[in-house]
Order: C-alpha cells, then sequence, then structure tokens
C-alpha cells in the first residue's frame, strides 16, 4: 500500500479578521503550506469548512479558493462533518493520495464566522444538532454540552472546578503560540467567576467564535523525493479512522460515551499499529471543557470516568505523561469550526519536526481528534515523525 | 426564517410533537422520534408507538445564550427526560421554578407554544414538560 507524508504546513493567526474574508484567510494559509513545501501546484484541493453558506452565504468554496489561489482547473470540492470538517478533509485528502489517484493534495480548512450576528451564530453553529428533534426546541450547541457536563459531574462526583482545569490547561500552551486567539494564561477562579452560557457551563468552559484558516500539502514519500522536499519536512500519516454517532444526543446508547470517537480511534490505532500509550501528544476537540474529558477516556488513555480525574493529577501538562492541546487546543488557539481539525494537524506537524513554539519533548508520535455536532462525526489521526 | 414554505415543515411533524408518537419495531423496541429502522435492532418493521408522556429528569442546563428566533424566551430550561418506557426525550421544561429542577424530578409531557417568527409568521407548538401535577 502506498504511504502518505505531509510535506507542508501553513495557518493563518485565529481571531476576530475585521479586515479579511473567507477567501483571503483560505489563500493566506495555503499559499503558506504550499511554500513551506517550496511547491507551486497541487493535483486536488479538498476544503475543511462546516457552514460559509450560513456565515457568509458563500458555498462552492473547492472552486472559489483553488481559483483565487491561482491552481488552474483541478478538482476541488467542500467536505462538510459540522466542526470535523477539518479532520475530515485532511483524511479524504491523505485517502486521495494513498487511492493513486492523485500524488499531490492540499488541504485547506476555513471558517469566517465573525461577519455573523452572535445569536445568528449560535444558531449556524446548532445547524449541526438534528434540526427538527433538538433545534426546533431552542438548543445551542452549547447548551447540548450544557446537558453532558451536568451529566458527567453527577456520575463521578466532579466539580465545576475539576472540570476548568482544562481550559487552564489549554490557556498555558496557548500563551507561546503566536497564531492563538488568546495568549493570556487564566486560573480556574477565571473559569469559575465567567459567566453561565448555559448552567453548569460557563463561558470560560467554552472554545470562542473566531475566524482562521489552516492548510496541509499530502503527497507520498517517492514523489516528496522526486520533489526534492527535505526530510526533516515530512511527517508520516501513520493512521486513522471516522466514525459516526447518533445525530441527536438524546438517542445516545451511552450519554457519556463519546463511540464514534471510541470507534474512530481503534480504527487509527490499528492502521498505525500503536496504542494510545505509544502517543507523545494528543490534539483532542475541547470544543467545551467535558469533551476533552470525555475524549480521553474515548481515546483509551483514561478509564471510564477518569478523564478529568488526568486532569486533577497534573498528567496533561506539556511535560507530563499525556500532553494535550499543545497550541492552546480549541479553547485557547480558537475554534473556527471546519478549520479546528486542520489546525490541529498543522500543529502535530510542527510537534513532530520539532519546530513548535511550546514543544513536546522528542515527540514522536501525536494525535488528533476532531468532533463534529455533540459527538455525531468523529475523526481520529494519526502522525509519526519520519 | 419563516418564509411560507417553512409551514410544511413543521406541519408533517403535527401528530407526532402533539401527541409524543415514537415507533415500535416488531421485536417490541420503542424509539422517539419513529425511524424508518429501529435502533436497536434493525428491523424495518416499525409502527407508531404512542408514549404515555410521563418520564423524569436525567440533566438540564438554562439557555441563557439562545440561538437567534429564541432570544425573547431567554432564560429557558432544557432537559433530558427518560420517558417511563425507556426512551430519552430532549424538550424545554415549563411551568418550573429552575430552582427546584432536580435528578429524578418527574415530570408529564404538554402541549405548549415553542416559538413565534415575524408579525405575520406562523407559531410553533410542541411538547415540554412540566413537574408531574399530581
Amino acid at each position: 500500500m502506498r504511504k502518505a507524508v505531509i510535506i507542508g504546513a501553513g495557518m493563518t493567526p485565529v481571531g476576530e479578521h475585521w479586515k479579511l474574508g473567507l477567501r483571503d484567510l483560505a489563500v493566506e494559509a495555503l499559499l503558506n503550506a504550499m511554500d513551506d513545501a517550496g511547491i507551486d501546484k497541487v493535483d486536488s484541493l479538498y476544503v475543511g469548512n462546516m457552514a460559509s453558506g450560513s456565515f457568509v452565504e458563500q458555498e462552492n468554496l473547492g472552486a472559489l479558493i483553488a481559483d483565487w489561489a491561482g491552481l488552474g482547473n483541478i478538482p476541488a470540492v467542500k467536505i462538510e462533518a459540522a466542526c470535523a470538517s477539518g479532520g475530515a478533509a485532511v483524511q479524504e485528502g491523505v485517502k486521495a493520495v494513498l487511492s493513486g489517484l492523485e500524488d499531490v493534495v492540499a488541504v485547506v480548512g476555513v471558517e469566517k464566522m465573525m461577519d455573523a450576528w452572535p445569536s445568528d451564530a449560535t444558531r449556524y453553529l446548532a445547524y449541526a444538532a438534528d434540526a427538527e428533534w433538538e433545534l426546533f426546541h431552542g438548543v445551542s450547541f452549547v447548551a447540548l454540552n450544557a446537558l453532558v457536563m451536568r451529566y458527567y459531574m453527577k456520575a463521578y462526583g466532579y466539580t465545576e472546578e475539576d472540570l476548568a482545569l482544562f481550559a487552564v490547561n489549554a490557556h498555558i500552551n496557548g500563551t507561546k503560540n503566536p497564531y492563538a486567539m488568546f495568549k493570556k494564561p487564566i486560573k480556574v477562579e477565571t473559569v469559575l467567576k465567567s459567566p453561565y452560557i448555559a448552567d453548569p457551563l460557563k463561558l470560560f468552559d467554552a472554545s470562542p467564535v473566531c475566524d482562521g484558516a489552516a492548510s496541509v500539502i499530502i503527497t507520498t514519500p517517492e514523489k516528496a523525493k522526486e520533489l526534492g522536499i527535505p526530510k526533516e519536512k515530512w511527517v508520516e500519516v501513520a493512521g486513522m479512522g471516522r466514525a459516526i454517532d447518533t445525530i441527536n444526543l438524546a438517542n445516545r446508547e451511552d450519554l457519556l460515551t463519546l463511540k464514534a470517537a471510541k470507534v474512530a480511534a481503534e480504527r487509527a490505532y490499528r492502521m498505525a499499529g500503536v496504542t494510545a500509550k505509544d502517543i507523545d501528544f494528543f490534539e483532542v476537540h475541547d470544543a467545551f471543557t467535558i469533551m476533552a474529558a470525555l475524549s480521553l477516556e474515548a481515546l483509551g488513555v483514561a478509564e471510564r470516568g477518569k478523564g478529568a480525574q488526568l486532569a486533577k493529577e497534573g498528567q496533561i501538562a506539556i511535560d507530563a505523561d499525556y500532553p494535550i492541546q499543545t497550541m492552546g487546543g480549541l479553547k485557547a488557539r480558537g475554534h473556527p469550526v471546519g478549520a479546528t481539525g486542520v489546525y490541529q494537524t498543522v500543529e502535530a506537524v510542527l510537534q513532530l519536526r520539532g519546530e513548535a513554539p511550546s514543544q513536546v519533548p522528542d515527540a514522536e508520535i501525536g494525535l488528533t481528534q476532531n468532533i463534529g455536532g455533540t459527538g455525531s462525526n468523529i475523526t481520529v489521526s494519526i502522525f509519526r515523525r519520519v | 426564517m419563516a418564509r411560507p414554505m417553512q409551514v410544511s415543515r413543521y406541519w408533517r411533524h403535527f401528530r407526532e410533537k402533539y401527541r409524543l408518537i415514537g415507533g415500535k419495531c416488531e421485536n417490541g423496541h420503542v424509539h422517539f422520534p419513529k425511524r424508518e429502522v429501529c435502533p436497536v435492532c434493525g428491523s424495518r418493521n416499525v409502527e407508531e408507538y404512542e408514549f404515555s408522556g410521563k418520564g423524569k429528569v436525567i440533566s438540564w442546563t438554562i439557555v441563557r445564550n439562545p440561538p437567534s428566533g429564541f432570544e425573547y424566551y431567554k432564560p429557558y430550561p432544557l432537559a433530558l427526560v427518560q420517558l417511563e418506557e425507556g426512551p430519552v426525550v430532549l424538550a424545554q421544561l415549563t411551568d418550573v421554578d429552575p430552582e427546584e429542577i432536580d435528578f429524578g424530578m418527574e415530570v408529564e409531557v404538554v402541549t405548549k407554544k415553542i416559538r413565534e417568527f415575524e408579525e405575520d409568521g406562523i407559531i410553533l407548538y410542541g411538547y415540554k414538560f412540566r413537574p408531574l401535577v399530581k
């Protein structure tokens, strides 16, 4: 079977880009990634994006971005899997390379959220839920996660303070990331004093609405050699998996298991020939602090009910056994929804090249996990230093 | 939102939403809302099943930053209610002091206004749950 390597990575800072539109952000990230690889053309483009039609009245992103980046008459499409669109786009790009149909593939994840009125942004994000049976009742995504958070705290006896530790850790790592939206450290009290958005979930349990774009270039080792890409740039795509779960939170067999993450992780671990113990760092989808806890459990890092315990024991810090959110995660780097999975991939690439601003010592294998919906569509990818 | 063609979108679920009608497959698995394929056993032989409307709160939240269209109603309580027949339903709670909501609180279904659209728009009704009136 062919192998896939990432040879280029680029991104824009995450934040409120009042002067830049969706295409500006996407093109900037894409050209950064192509420059990083040192190439000026690609065979195809996969765009990760959740809701450009709602946020900025723009669909057909494949054509828009490939056109404006000057890529010629290549095939280019948008991949949508709610907040996991970026992770899914990376995986579709890898599949295209592994299939042998395309040799050099560009992936760009982009989301332009700040052009929407805040309550409209809340509505568009809720389009990832079940329109007829969830949004109908006035849910926000925060509210759905709050329902899970309260249930988790009750089931295992955790407090709001315990879950706040995930936000604190993310902000510590974000301070060193020049691309992060928030570069200030916070305390547990900062989280606890922030207002409730949907009790018991507070503002600082949640990742921010923001703009951003990130991009990677994928090819085979043979083609990378042929193109003369220095080996220091290469990062192997060692394994990947993706799975869905019920779109409606109420229909879950078990509210406290991210089944889709579990299934996706099992596939990714098998493909890479590794277990959770072999992974040096985890970029998990901490859109809300509760999701960081549940993700660690689904990925097999923590036992059931022990995800938040890892944070309490200080095991998620950059120099601890299970570093997570090494460049700030969704909480501090920011969560431009459809771009997030590609940001995670770029961050994994930087860690494995040894170029990360807050470097995990001797990182050899990294994992990214990207959640769409309330756990209804999840990607897990594993990357390895070459 | 709320342009005339949206009416049929809500109208087609009137019965399920006013009577809390879900599905029951040939093997006796009940679920809500009704699906073509039983989520438990995969049977395609699924008939309508009307739930009693009684259940217990298993988790809840207070929506303080609602999606557009619901701003007028904020803050409002939203809950996961486990019906006595087993399935879990997401809905708003009504006629309740938020401070009184607790795990295991007994509730019953009631048909209420969910939201209005613009002045000339439709008004949506559906199920909410209130503390059991004994």
